[in-house]
């Protein structure tokens, strides 16, 4: 087939992309926008399948459809409460694809070279298009596919670490090796000497010593960054693999993979800055981990914590008028979403007011408890942002927090030493009563003393999430 | 409404023959319960009240079940109800003993509930262990304190039930006061020779009357609410600026004083007002100087707890006003707001002006207060008796009960600590943020503006220059794909942006899924000669593949469970 068709396809393509990500701004147009998505893909799969350059297409039909039916079980079975982790685990596909396909560009760059005149005409695919190279297209060449093999092996260690973290299966605190950003730093400087010798007469060592030292970068930027600052970082994986993709798309001169890669890179520099915006933080602060220098020592919390068992939280639900719940990664790990969603039922038919307030990075995604309440059957228009709920706490009679901490610390607020100061948090504390539903009497993924948990209308109601709720759904009446 | 202060009237010698006759009744009624079984349950009494024209009675039939569920038996002197309507008849339907004497009631009730402040014949008949709930005037009642301590009975005072919202359901003050401001308005129009509303009727045009209310507490609002509702144009007065707010509510116009003084906390009193100054009493008084010919009708209620009402309306601006106009003092059982006032009498000044001193308002409407005070006592009782067993339990632990209690265990407890709970919350205190002018305003947006066009055009320059600096040294084939790269790069920002917040995990796997057009490149290599290059892209492929079927399945997994309720 001419390669006019393939790029007329590959038009078509970008857009239906475009408008799939546009589409996501509303909960109806998302629906359609998944399908603009898959056609978009379909299309560009077949489109190159047919095109010229692309060989051994039974192969590639069989690996695809075998692939996709382990895509297919997993997405069926995943629990929605793993979607971080199934994020991120798919992160590290596509991480792991762009550095195989940087290095076969290399590999098919250094066989052409190494031919004579005669074959390369003989030559079809890729090869023949590398063989029309000039030189210095050759260098751009090398550049483009050494920084996709760079950001691809970066994208690789650092998603299976995240998906490790998520899965509770490596600690979520940030842990560093010595020397600490030191460390990255030098493999990061290491990383372009490497460049400037691959680029004088392109050894296969250096992309290979240089792939090692990326992967290390991956794992241990990931490493240092703790549990709670997770939504970035998986925003910020998605944007990595964006990138990947669109240098490996200049590498092959393909301009579909840098539309979409820019495109998806783009998306997630700004879902990341939007997260990191959220929680009052500089975006490299994050990324470098840990939460900066200390600026004094945290106010001292005075007063107790106040237990509280069912009864008492059930007769308070039945006396109020307006509730609000505010969820966290606990309502996740507890998996209590369809409890709280019986329960939202229950006080909604007695005529009560139930509001949810998320906060832009509760639990470990963005967005994550929003699909957790959806996939309860919530209502997502009783599901409200911060900043549309916030204003209502002090007209509110009950305020029902559910295993999230640094959210609703008031200390973002009154402390200014606290290292959360300045970030915008849901001020549960203002509604008349508190009650915080939690499994102990710890502090948070981020480790600060909480102290909304001594305030005088807090109650904490202690005890794995699912069961404290069902066991309040047999007391509302 | 402060209660008076009659512990010294009623003392007359119907006394002697009166215990005489209760001692009689008294055993003759032991003798018919010892006959007729062992009755465990408390008893509530009501007595008829004792001073001349108070109608008011202290249980009502409706109060007196509600009693009963709390597990108390009611009794009740003959013909307490009937100056507020209620027989005996309807009192023994409800289930109360009627007894015929104020001491045989006495001697058989375990608590007495009544209106006024008791007498020191009352207050004789009281025995150890016998509760007494009545409003009591504690503060300038001693001897009526140390008598009762003395008989070791335990007296709760109905108006030092602290003005905490927990005891609202018992401020017997606030209950009573709303009767008076009610009655105040409607005995002022009772002596107002005119309309309260405005017209324009085919017999000539009438002007609405002005009221003036002085002091907005309880008794204030209600006046406002009545005279506002009888059509009257309503102003308001009072020390506290920040009850402002509840006059304008009750629709009054609030009279503001050009004073600077930081004004009246009245969360530090409980919720009353405290003195004020010499300097805002004179500005005050100039104010309602300024007034006083306007007004038709004036209600003062201005009173401070513990000391005498303050002198507000002076007699030159008695003097001021037009003939036919009416003054209400609600104040007069503590000495009047007005100069000229007397207490329980209605006089007409030599200029017309008609003052009213009456001190029995919620008297005169006996029905609605005593249904409204027998409330009152009930809920004393309800919190009296947590287990609802009849029995009382006087927690002086409580703010509410130990604040109402005025004597208990032979002690006199009056005064009680200050309540642990502040009845009102202290004000929060206001940010002190500037209020921008105008050009301010004007001159910080522009600056904005301008920082931010600097910010842009330094960016976009630096983007134009590195733009134009690879352009030097790339071929063209690389620039065309650096320009689609730009763009798609801008595409993805501006899209992203109006991605709304709760579907941003959907986003996450769309991308994801999107980003799997990494496939395209290995299905371009996987054609091409060496072996190794085939393994690889095949590789590809197969984890793009993945990924592809994968994130697209999940995402819409998740987006129908998007539901709108």
């Amino acid at each position: 087939m001419e390669l006019g068709f393939t790029t007329a396809a590959y038009v078509v393509a970008a857009v239906l992309f475009i408008l799939s990500l546009g589409g996501l701004s509303g909960q109806e147009s998302a629906k359609r926008a998944v399908w603009y998505g898959i056609v978009g893909m379909g299309l560009a799969v077949f489109a190159t399948l047919i095109g010229p350059g692309s060989g051994l297409w039974l192969l590639s039909l069989l690996l695809l459809a075998g692939g996709g039916a382990i895509g297919v079980v997993v997405a069926q079975r995943v629990q929605m409460t793993e979607m971080p982790q199934l994020v991120a685990a798919m992160h590290s596909l596509v991480g792991l694809a762009a550095v195989f396909v940087g290095f076969n560009a290399h590999i098919e760059a250094a066989r052409v070279a190494a031919m004579s005149a005669v074959d390369r005409a003989a030559l079809s695919g890729f090869a023949a298009v590398l063989a029309h190279k000039t030189p210095v297209e050759l260098s751009i060449l090398q550049v483009e596919l050494f920084l996709g093999v760079f950001i691809g092996a970066v994208t690789f260690t650092g998603s299976v670490v995240a998906f490790g973290k998520l899965a509770g299966k490596i600690t979520s605190k940030a842990t560093k090796l010595p020397g600490g950003h030191m460390l990255n730093a030098g493999a990061a400087a290491l990383s372009v000497i490497l460049l400037l010798v691959y680029l004088n007469g392109a050894p296969l060592w250096a992309l290979v010593l240089m792939t090692l030292l990326a992967f290390f970068i991956g794992y241990h930027l990931i490493m240092g960054i703790g549990g709670a600052d997770m939504p970035v970082v998986v925003s910020m994986l998605n944007s990595y693999s964006g990138w990947a993709a669109a240098a490996i798309g200049f590498s092959l001169g393909n301009d579909l993979l840098i539309v979409v890669g820019a495109l998806v890179g783009s998306s997630g520099a700004i879902l990341s800055y939007i997260m990191c915006k959220a929680m009052n933080r500089s975006f490299i602060s994050v990324i470098l981990g840990g939460f900066g220098g200390d600026g004094g020592p945290a106010a001292e919390i005075e007063g107790e914590m106040v237990a509280i068992e069912a009864e008492g939280v059930a007769q308070a639900l039945n006396d109020a008028d307006s509730v609000i719940i505010v969820p966290g990664y606990g309502m996740a790990v507890a998996q209590a979403q369809q409890a709280v969603s019986e329960l939202t039922a229950r006080l909604r038919a007695k005529g009560k007011t139930v509001r949810f307030g998320i906060h832009p990075v509760a639990g470990r995604l963005p967005g994550h408890m929003n699909v957790l309440l959806a996939e309860a059957r919530v209502p997502y228009d009783i599901v409200l942002e911060m900043d549309e709920i916030n204003d209502d706490f002090p007209q509110t009679d009950v305020a029902i927090v559910i295993g999230s901490n640094d959210i609703v610390n008031p200390a973002a607020q009154e402390d200014p030493n606290s290292p959360i100061a300045g970030m915008p948090v849901l001020e549960v504390w203002k509604a008349h009563d508190v009650f915080v539903m939690k499994r102990g009497q710890g502090t948070g993924y981020s480790g600060i003393e909480n102290p909304l948990f001594y305030k005088e209308n807090t109650r904490m109601f202690y005890g794995d999430a699912k069961e404290s709720i069902t066991k309040l759904l047999s007391l509302v009446d | 409404m402060q209660m008076k202060s009659a512990a010294n009237r009623g003392v007359t010698s119907p006394l002697l023959w009166a215990s005489l006759r209760a001692a009689v009744a008294g055993g003759a009624t032991k003798i018919l319960k010892n006959l007729k079984w062992r009755d465990d349950d408390l008893k509530i009494g009501t007595p008829k009240e004792i001073l001349e024209g108070e109608n008011r009675v202290a249980m009502t039939p409706d109060s007196a079940k509600a009693l009963q569920k709390l597990g108390y038996d009611c009794v009740i002197e003959t013909g307490a109800g009937v100056g507020a309507g209620f027989r005996d008849a309807d009192y023994e339907a409800a289930g109360v003993e009627i007894v015929k004497t104020a001491a045989a009631l006495f001697k058989e009730a375990d608590i007495v509930a009544k209106v006024r402040v008791p007498t020191e014949a009352e207050l004789k008949r009281l025995r150890k262990g016998q509760t007494l709930i009545t409003f009591f005037n504690p503060a300038e009642n001693e001897t009526g304190l140390e008598l009762a301590a003395k008989k070791g009975a335990s007296v709760i005072a109905m108006e030092m039930v602290p003005r905490i919202s927990r005891a609202q359901k018992m401020d017997a003050l606030s209950s009573m006061a709303n009767i008076a401001g009610y009655r105040a308005v409607i005995e002022a129009g009772n002596n107002f020779g005119r309309f309260f509303t405005g017209q324009v009727t085919a017999a000539g045009k009438v002007p609405p009357a002005k009221v003036l209310v002085v002091g907005a507490g309880v008794a204030g609002l209600a006046a406002i609410g009545t005279a506002t509702s009888l059509g009257a144009i309503t102003y308001a007065f009072d020390v506290r600026p920040e009850v402002a707010e509840q006059i304008e509510s009750m629709g009054a116009e609030f009279v503001y004083l050009d004073f600077e003084e930081t004004g009246q906390d009245s969360a530090a009193t409980g919720g009353y007002a405290a003195p004020s100054s010499p300097e805002f009493r004179e500005k005050q008084l100039e104010k309602f100087r300024e007034l006083a010919p306007d007004m038709d009708i004036v209600i003062t209620t201005a009173l401070i707890p513990g000391r005498p009402a303050p002198k507000l309306w002076t007699e030159d601006m008695v003097a001021a006003m037009k003939p036919g106009s009416v003054i209400v003092d609600l104040a007069a059982e503590r000495g009047g707001n007005c100069d000229l006032t007397k207490p329980d009498e209605r006089i007409v000044t030599d200029n017309g002006v008609t003052i009213i001193g009456y001190t029995d308002f919620p008297s005169r409407m006996a029905a609605q207060a005593s249904t409204l005070y027998a409330n009152n006592i009930r809920h004393m009782m309800d919190d009296l008796t947590p287990e609802k067993d009849g029995k009382p339990v006087h927690n002086m632990e409580d703010d509410v009960i130990r604040g109402a209690t005025v004597t208990h265990g032979g002690e006199v407890t009056y005064p009680p600590p200050p309540p642990k709970v502040k009845a009102i919350a202290a004000p929060a205190k206001k940010p002190a943020e500037k209020e921008l002018t105008p050009e301010e305003r004007k001159a910080r947006e522009l600056a904005e503006f301008q920082a931010q066009t600097k910010r842009q055009v330094t960016l976009l320059a630096i983007g134009a220059a590195l733009v134009l600096g690879v352009g030097l040294i790339a071929p063209a084939s690389f620039m065309q794909h650096l320009i689609v790269f730009v763009l798609s790069v801008f595409i993805g920002f501006q899209v992203i942006w109006n991605v709304s917040h709760s579907l941003h995990t959907p986003l996450m796997a769309v991308t994801n899924a999107i980003s799997s057009i990494i496939i395209v490149g290995a299905l371009l290599q996987i054609g091409s000669g060496a072996w190794l290059v085939v393994l690889l892209a095949a590789l590809s492929v197969f984890m793009a593949g993945i990924n592809i079927f994968g994130g697209f399945l999940v995402t819409r997994r998740m987006l129908a469970m998007f539901q709108k309720s």
